[in-house]
């Protein structure tokens, strides 16, 4: 259970948001909605521990989020803004240290398994350089297929440089990890229809 | 999918900051082609008389192993920051002190070592006796792992700033100074035959030091710079 | 009535405090610097070795104690700003620093005048001078610091942080640098050779001390009452000051 209370988040001079309260029970999938620069980014960031927030507190399964934060990156997953993938290494080298600094050791036969199925197939081996941007977030994004060790995944515009096919496959991850339990906060700018998704709608004004 | 420990963690940061700096060798030989040319120019800017070279030689390897540190420091955490999987480090469940210890010991690896290893060959040009060279071996051992674990909490504080190069050495370089008084006094000793024992344990010390504050004071600089 | 003083750690409760405080420091200040600088030059004896040279000493070493308190104080202001996560404690910090660095290059432009007529040189490689120097770039390292990073939350942490490393830092430059100097027998700006100091020269050194730290205080009240018009400018105490200014 993701519990946030009296958020409030100032950057720079301009206070974003204040008094923001959410809770999300395991199972159920939480959407940051806003106009760009409304706070959608931070909110996610202070949610992880990377954001101090002005005041208020987030709390998972009970316990402050920067208190107890070994614990609590053991249940998390997070997609950022950027892939999160070095050029210099190949899409499989990427799979499987983005797992491991996570803390899951991922064999080669299970990262070419989640590659194919982002549709990365036959490009595993090239350097990450030489992919174009939509296919350096699917590297990014086949860390989904191996995240259900996590119980919280946080994602910052999973849907951004995806074809029509991609977002599918996105959407059928989320679906699938909030069917078994898990608890999904994600931010998009995109109208994806979730069908018989617990799906809470979080809407930041400018 | 297994959960993976500690040491296999570290393991993995290491082993990929190495795959990376293998692939991205100029970096790499950048640094030390800074440091031999930087000890070449002294002896074409003071004199080539072996007696002054003598004198200057403990001297000039430590000052250029300073700044050609500072060079290289730089490079510890930028591109981990710019391409976001500095951000996944400080997420993952291991504690950030520890990974970030074993970045800095990959850098050092890559950047340090090699310094360490040519150091004695350019000494050679500077007329120092064999005990010496010996010494300053084992001095640029102990104190290059030193520079690296320091400047990293500069390299640190920087991130993402303008300048951050010149900025770095302002902030880092006052803080080495003990490093370089021994370093370069324990291969002066040895150099006029008398016995560095006393400054190489004063390195020593300074390295402890560093391994215990140098990560703490990073990591706390690392979350500073991904807020 | 109980003294909450808790209530002063708001920019918006210390800023009037700091404003009617800073005139009676730099009158205590102006104060005792009179009285030191009188006793220093007037009343303490002519030194038998140095003659009348050495009374920058008096402007001299207060400038050094007071350089490295000021650091030691602006490192404890960075740590509780950190541990407490108060605005206040880090505008603190950053008003002192271009305080202790003026100190520091006092220190140092009064060690090479008393350098100079003594040693014939405008600047000697001794311990305390070249340690005032190393921590002259600690001051401007933490300052550039400060001001290189753009998000002013961000740069009073990292700033912290770096000062908090100085601070560890400092004994152990001051121990090298001092073991350094010994061992190049270099010269030595001082003055506390003899075993006993006439007691007059004491008196002078310390109400100069005193007198610095006066002024220490009330430039810092100063430059903080500055940083925090300038931060808050969007609260609404502040317009209200400026309206009623105008």
């Amino acid at each position: 259970m993701l519990e946030a209370v009296g958020l409030e988040c100032v950057r720079g001079q301009r206070r974003l948001f204040h008094r923001l309260s959410f809770e999300l029970p395991p199972g159920h999938a939480l959407w940051v909605l806003g106009p760009n620069g409304s706070g959608k980014t931070s909110l996610l960031r202070m949610l992880c521990g990377l954001l101090r927030p002005e005041a208020g507190r987030i709390s998972w399964k009970g316990e402050d989020v920067r208190g107890s934060a070994d614990s609590f990156h053991a249940d998390l997953l997070y997609l950022g803004h950027a892939p999160a993938v070095k050029e210099d290494l190949c899409a499989l080298e990427n799979v499987r240290f983005g797992l491991a600094q996570v803390g899951i050791d991922v064999t080669p036969h299970e990262a070419r398994a989640a590659l194919s199925e982002f549709g990365l197939a036959g490009r595993e081996e090239l350097l990450t350089r030489s992919l174009s941007l939509g296919q350096r977030r699917r590297v990014g994004l086949a860390r989904l297929t191996v995240g259900a060790a996590k119980a919280l995944w946080i994602l910052d515009e999973p849907f951004t440089a995806l074809d029509a096919q991609a977002v599918e496959l996105v959407q059928s991850h989320l679906t699938r990890h909030v069917r078994r339990g898990g608890s999904v906060v994600f931010a998009s700018h995109h109208e994806v229809g979730f069908a018989e998704l617990p799906l809470q709608r979080l809407q930041l004004a400018q | 999918m297994r959960p993976l420990s500690l040491a296999r963690v570290c393991a993995a940061v290491v082993g990929r900051d190495l795959t990376l700096a293998l692939r991205r060798r100029s970096d790499v030989l950048t640094t030390f082609f800074f440091f031999v040319i930087v000890v070449g120019l002294f002896p074409l800017g003071v004199s080539p008389e072996p007696s002054t070279l003598r004198v200057i030689a403990p001297g000039v390897v430590w000052v250029a192993a300073l700044l050609a540190s500072m060079l290289a420091l730089v490079r510890l955490f930028a591109s981990d920051f710019d391409d976001g999987t500095l951000e996944q480090l400080a997420l993952s469940p291991q504690p950030l002190v520890l990974l970030i210890a074993a970045k800095v010991l990959a850098h050092w690896l890559v950047t340090g070592l090699p310094l360490v290893l040519i150091a004695p060959l350019l000494g050679l040009q500077f007329d120092l006796p064999a005990g010496a060279l010996g010494v300053m071996l084992l001095a640029l051992l102990l104190g290059t792992p030193c520079l690296s674990l320091i400047g990293a909490i500069g390299a640190a504080l920087t991130l993402g700033v303008r300048g951050a190069g010149g900025l770095l050495a302002v902030l880092v370089l006052p803080l080495c100074v003990p490093i370089l008084i021994f370093g370069a006094a324990a291969v002066s000793a040895s150099a006029n035959g008398m016995a560095a024992g006393g400054h190489l344990s004063m390195l020593g010390g300074l390295l402890l030091i560093a391994v215990v504050l140098g990560p703490l004071a990073a990591a706390a600089a690392v979350r500073i710079a991904l807020e | 009535m109980s003294l909450n003083i808790w209530r002063y750690a708001s920019p918006q409760a210390f800023y009037p405090l700091a404003g009617r405080l800073v005139p009676w420091f730099f009158a205590l200040a102006a104060g005792l610097a009179a009285t030191g600088l009188y006793v220093g030059f007037f009343v303490a004896p002519t030194d038998f070795q140095q003659g009348e040279s050495y009374r920058i000493i008096f402007i001299h070493v207060p400038a050094a104690w007071m350089s490295m308190f000021v650091y030691v104080v602006m490192a404890f202001w960075c740590a509780v700003g950190m541990v407490l996560n108060t605005r206040l404690s880090f505008m603190m910090a950053l008003a002192l620093a271009p305080t202790g660095a003026m100190f520091t290059f006092v220190a140092l432009w009064t060690g090479a005048l008393w350098g100079k007529p003594t040693w014939g040189a405008w600047w000697v490689w001794d311990a305390r001078l070249t340690s005032e120097l190393i921590l002259l770039f600690l001051y401007i390292g933490f300052m550039s610091l400060h001001a290189a990073i753009d998000d002013v939350r961000r740069a009073d942490r990292a700033a912290a942080v770096l000062a908090l490393v100085g601070v560890i830092n400092v004994p152990i430059i001051y121990f090298s640098v001092q073991w350094w100097n010994t061992l190049h027998q270099g010269a030595s700006v001082s003055m506390t050779r003899a075993p006993s100091m006439a007691a007059a020269m004491l008196s002078a050194m310390l109400i100069m001390s005193l007198a610095a730290w006066m002024y220490a205080i009330g430039a810092s009240l100063y430059r903080v009452c500055n940083i925090i018009l300038e931060r808050e400018s969007d609260a609404d105490w502040v317009r209200e000051r400026r309206t009623e200014g105008a």
